[in-house]
């Protein structure tokens, strides 16, 4: 438990430190926003339908790079080597990191919120909802994309590898979570939002554990 | 963690997985011929649901053959032994093409049948969401040049693949439907249920017929990866005769 803390402390302090990084990821999910509403048009009631999938599919593309970040100086300094040379747990490594992706991907979306009320204007009564299901959502991201870009990180042809690897498997969470934030920015008359977080629940549930058990095969030499 | 060495190719394996594709194309050949002349066409759909005889054993084998490919990759996190690893890289190679083939075969009855190639319904976006998601782990074995590291990741991407597989057919059921639900042999005629079991196990005894011989192929190529370099003494020795 000690040892999670202190991959999750190591984590969010590299995130701290370079978080001009971050930024630069920030900035690149609001760009997708912007973009994402000319394939639409200049339609403002078509858009404010569309905001919740924009937003999520902003938040994917951006979670790639974040993922990918993260894995990065662990590879050039092998410092995951480190850590296990300590006998460190492979899976506490892999709950910090994740953990703290995590975190970085929910203060993503939550910088990429406002940006998606401004340009597509949604009604803001749901807005608390909405932040719980992108605590959830991005939980959903973070743990098997954890797993996958500490995989894709010792490939060639990381960029193209993670996103091929992990999107298939995210499917559920974009689809619950999209869903789950339309209807709470469209209005939710029969109550389904709650089913769909429940979905993200269940999902979270099954690859919290599975990728933790997993790590260890990946990470070892 | 250590591993054995690589596994020997098994002429028998070949010889049986012959006598296996033989078997299967003979069956094929029969249910093709009932199938296509001696079923009855379908009240509705008319002579377009013959498709069936082809699609739905195409649907069975996918799915078995990526069964197999999950319990490959269970069985070599297990054992390390090699031969899960070659089991595995030939599973999915015949799962993907099944899949693909069945997304393709589902376009053409789709087509007359809803009036649409493609519909958003939850077991065409399973299929192609899994298609997907396979189709990364063979770019993920081909990316990967070191035999034991492509073993293990591929192993771990695969059971996680196949795990998400129930929650994305859920997730997508709840967020839209269309195609029918599953029919069982109680209210299908029996004149259309022996074609299609015939044709099911022409198709599962080719398909355990090319896994096998691609299982092979596999294990030689293993082999070759994993020999020995020739050590410098006797590189040496040999170079004195250039």
């Amino acid at each position: 438990m000690r040892a999670v803390a202190a991959a999750f402390y190591k984590d969010l302090l590299l995130g701290w430190r370079g978080r001009a990084q971050g930024m630069a990821v920030a900035v690149f999910g609001a760009t997708l926003l912007l973009l994402l509403s000319f394939a639409v048009g200049p339609n403002a009631q078509m858009l404010r339908q569309l905001g919740g999938g924009f937003l999520w599919v902003a938040l994917l593309f951006s979670s790639t790079l974040a993922l990918t970040e993260s894995f990065r100086l662990e590879r050039e300094n092998r410092a995951i080597e480190g850590m296990l040379l300590l006998g460190v747990h492979p899976a506490a490594i892999f709950y910090g990191k994740a953990l703290a992706n995590w975190l970085q991907l929910f203060v993503l979306g939550l910088l990429l919120l406002p940006v998606m009320v401004v340009l597509y204007d949604p009604s803001l009564d749901g807005i608390g909802g909405v932040i719980g299901v992108l605590a959830l959502g991005t939980a959903g991201l973070s743990a098997p994309g954890t797993l996958h870009a500490g995989l894709s990180s010792q490939t060639r042809a990381q960029q193209v590898l993670l996103p091929l690897l992990l999107f298939p498997l995210v499917v559920p969470v974009l689809i619950a979570a999209v869903r789950a934030t339309s209807l709470l920015l469209l209005g939710d008359p029969m109550g389904q939002a709650r089913s769909w977080a429940l979905l993200l629940l269940a999902f979270d549930g099954v690859f919290w554990p599975l990728c933790g058990l997993l790590f260890g095969h990946v990470i070892e030499e | 963690m250590e591993i054995a060495s690589a596994p020997p190719v098994s002429p028998r394996a070949v010889r049986g997985a012959l006598v296996a594709l033989g078997v299967g194309i003979l069956l094929l050949a029969v249910g093709w011929y009932q199938g296509l002349f001696v079923a009855p066409p379908e009240h509705y759909m008319g002579e377009v649901q013959r498709i069936m005889y082809v699609h739905v054993p195409t649907a069975w084998n996918a799915m078995l053959a990526l069964s197999f490919a999950f319990l490959s990759a269970l069985a070599f996190l297990w054992k390390n032994d090699w031969r899960w690893d070659a089991r595995l890289e030939a599973a999915v190679e015949m799962g993907v093409l099944l899949s693909f083939l069945l997304c393709v075969q589902g376009a053409i009855w789709a087509k007359p049948t809803w009036g649409v190639w493609w519909d958003w319904d939850p077991r065409l976006t399973t299929t192609a969401v899994m298609l997907v998601a396979f189709v990364g782990i063979l770019a993920l074995r081909h990316l990967v040049d070191d035999p034991r590291k492509r073993a293990v990741w591929s192993s771990v991407a695969t059971v996680i693949s196949y795990a998400s597989v129930p929650i994305v057919y859920f997730s997508v059921r709840w967020w839209n439907s269309l195609h029918q639900v599953q029919s069982t042999p109680q209210t299908v005629d029996s004149a259309m249920v022996t074609p299609l079991r015939i044709n099911a196990f022409g198709m599962l005894f080719v398909l355990i017929a090319f896994v096998t011989l691609r299982s092979q192929i596999a294990r030689r190529r293993l082999a070759a990866e994993l020999a020995p370099p020739p050590a410098a003494s006797t590189a040496l020795a040999a170079g004195g005769e250039r």
